[in-house]
């Protein structure tokens, strides 16, 4: 199970990758096979005002249908749009495809979220 | 007599032995005793087949077969022998939940047939193995349409339709924040001009809108320019259609509609007691992973030989649970099994020819109620099977003398909604309707008004 550097994790299993003032985010290796093979992403509109810990992305496997939270707030600022033919791509490469991004209201509510290492360590302890 | 019960004393105490009970009382212990059933149950005592038969016989002998001229919802139409001769295959009947792919291949072909046919006379392309009745798959798709859009509630339902649609609906919604707003109708029908400015005023939260054609009337809603001006109001278009109509009507993808509902009773199913028949529901790609219910999907095996599955089940509720957004978790396959055997019975030539045919035959018996009779229509202008005509006579004596001509002569709408004036008689014609009955009708109708 791969963990990679320089994100930041969620104890939902969502990574997120900072650059500037945008968050993008993903779901980790753990998340992606749990989930099994994934046929269906339902990703939010760019403008969506979202809260922290509001639903904004669903995703649905052959045998699962899961919601996806948004760790930060502030408004959808990108979706990745090959996600609706190739949903498929997220199973092959969970941290080199980003679902969607969000441009933050508050950068600080990062702070709670853990780094590689606490969250390996967090993903060792559930299993 | 045997009472049909497989065991034998000595099975029985094998099993109560196998599992530590002493007798199969021991069995109810935890029911307490106070609420145990412990006298005899009054019963009268067993009868000899034979007996059984004549006492049947006699009781049967007292059903009055008569004429049925009446619709509102339920028709009685022509069914070919095969379709009771192949819904009554045992493999057919009995089988409970048959999805399985190893052992169901059968029902699964059977339900995805089904499938394709609704899909071909809707015209659009996503359909399921069936839903409970017309009335839940209008409801169903409502929901579909509310869950479509983000922040939507509200739905604007035509004052047409069904009675019963209106009152399921209700149910569905009752305790969620969701408002169905009434086209109300002009003369029998729901105009443009309502529908835009209902649009209107719904603004930005409006998800959709349902419309019945034809309608509770039997009339055919003209339904030019409705979608262009739902969708430009950005909202989706639900369109209930009768599915006997598409033989010879426009479909609801014709007429723009995103999602096409109904009940599949007419299509070889008996009207019995009001059940039970199945509900279809149709829709395009985008709105495919919104739409509630089993669909079986055309896949390969292991082997790579072709096979049917239920497919994208991820929608289904026992698979969301909490994040489920309907409560269907069955559908009516034995029904929607008759409904597919019909539909092949027929081909798309029969079912053109039988839709033309309720056409004439409805239009016949209305001009010469209305000519012959001089009796009223309460909408004029163009209707499938059914029509309603205005009766100012006595009730009591249309309704006598037509039970005394042993016919049932249509539908008192105000008996399926009190709001609708008590004047208003809906008479349904079918294929299966003669020329001798719709002339025992008119004899009848002239007696009745003398």
């Amino acid at each position: 199970m791969n963990v990679e550097e320089g994100l930041k994790y969620t104890e939902s299993h969502e990574w997120i990758r900072v650059e500037g003032d945008t968050a993008l985010i993903g779901i980790t290796d753990y998340a992606q096979e749990s989930l099994g093979d994934i046929v269906f992403v339902e990703v939010p509109e760019v403008g969506t005002i979202v809260a922290k810990g509001d639903e904004a992305v669903n995703i649905e496997s052959v045998k699962v249908a899961e919601a996806v939270y948004a760790p930060v707030t502030g408004t959808v600022k990108d979706v990745n749009e090959d996600l609706e033919d190739a949903p498929e791509t997220i199973n092959k490469d969970a941290y080199g495809t980003f679902i969607y991004s969000i441009t933050m209201a508050d950068p600080s509510e990062l702070n709670s979220y853990m780094d590689a290492d606490a969250y390996k360590a967090f993903v060792d302890a559930q299993d | 007599m045997i009472p049909y019960i497989p065991h034998s004393q000595a099975e029985i105490s094998a099993m109560l032995d196998r599992i530590g009970a002493a007798s199969v009382d021991d069995l109810f212990v935890d029911i307490p005793e106070e609420l145990r059933f412990s006298r005899p149950i009054d019963l009268p005592g067993s009868m000899a087949e034979s007996d059984v038969m004549n006492l049947l016989a006699a009781m049967a002998n007292e059903n009055r077969t008569k004429t049925l001229f009446a619709g509102g919802g339920q028709y009685d139409h022509v069914i070919p022998s095969v379709v009771s001769h192949l819904t009554g295959r045992a493999e057919f009947v009995t089988a409970y939940t048959p999805y399985q792919p190893e052992i169901s291949q059968g029902i699964l072909q059977a339900l995805f047939e089904f499938q394709s046919a609704i899909a071909e006379i809707t015209g659009l392309p996503v359909s399921n193995a069936s839903l409970y009745d017309g009335a839940t798959a209008a409801a169903e798709a409502c929901a579909m349409v509310l869950n479509a859009k983000r922040k939507s509630r509200i739905v604007l339902t035509a004052g047409t339709l069904h009675p019963h649609t209106k009152s399921v609906l209700g149910t569905y919604f009752a305790d969620l924040d969701v408002e169905l707003v009434e086209l109300p109708e002009t003369s029998g029908r729901v105009e443009l001009s309502t529908l835009t400015s209902a649009l209107e005023s719904a603004g930005e939260e409006l998800a959709g809108v349902l419309v019945q054609t034809p309608n509770i009337y039997g009339a055919l809603e003209d339904l030019t320019g409705w979608s262009d001006a739902v969708h430009a109001a950005n909202g989706r278009f639900i369109v209930s259609a009768h599915p006997l109509s598409l033989g010879a009507l426009a479909s609801p993808a014709e007429w723009g509609a995103d999602i096409a509902v109904g009940d599949t009773q007419p299509l070889g199913l008996p009207p019995y007691f009001g059940g039970p028949s199945a509900g279809y529901i149709a829709c395009g790609k985008d709105l495919m992973r919104r739409m509630p219910g089993r669909i079986v999907g055309e896949s390969v095996d292991a082997d790579g030989k072709s096979a049917f599955v239920l497919t994208h089940q991820a929608r289904e509720q026992h698979i969301k649970r909490e994040r489920a957004t309907s409560n269907i978790c069955s559908n009516q396959s034995l029904a929607a099994i008759a409904n597919v055997v019909y539909l092949s019975a027929l081909g798309p030539t029969g079912f053109a020819q039988v839709s033309e045919q309720n056409i004439s035959a409805a239009a016949e018996l209305r001009r010469r109620l209305i000519d012959e009779i001089g009796l009223t229509d309460y909408v004029p202008g163009p209707v499938f099977n059914e029509f309603t005509l205005r009766i100012s006579a006595d009730r009591k004596k249309w309704d006598d003398t037509f039970a005394d001509c042993g016919i049932v002569p249509g539908v008192w709408l105000s008996d399926l909604d009190e709001s609708i004036p008590a004047d208003l008689f809906s008479v349904a014609v079918t294929e299966k309707r003669t020329a001798t009955e719709l002339d025992a009708y008119i004899a009848c109708a002239r007696e009745a008004l003398s």
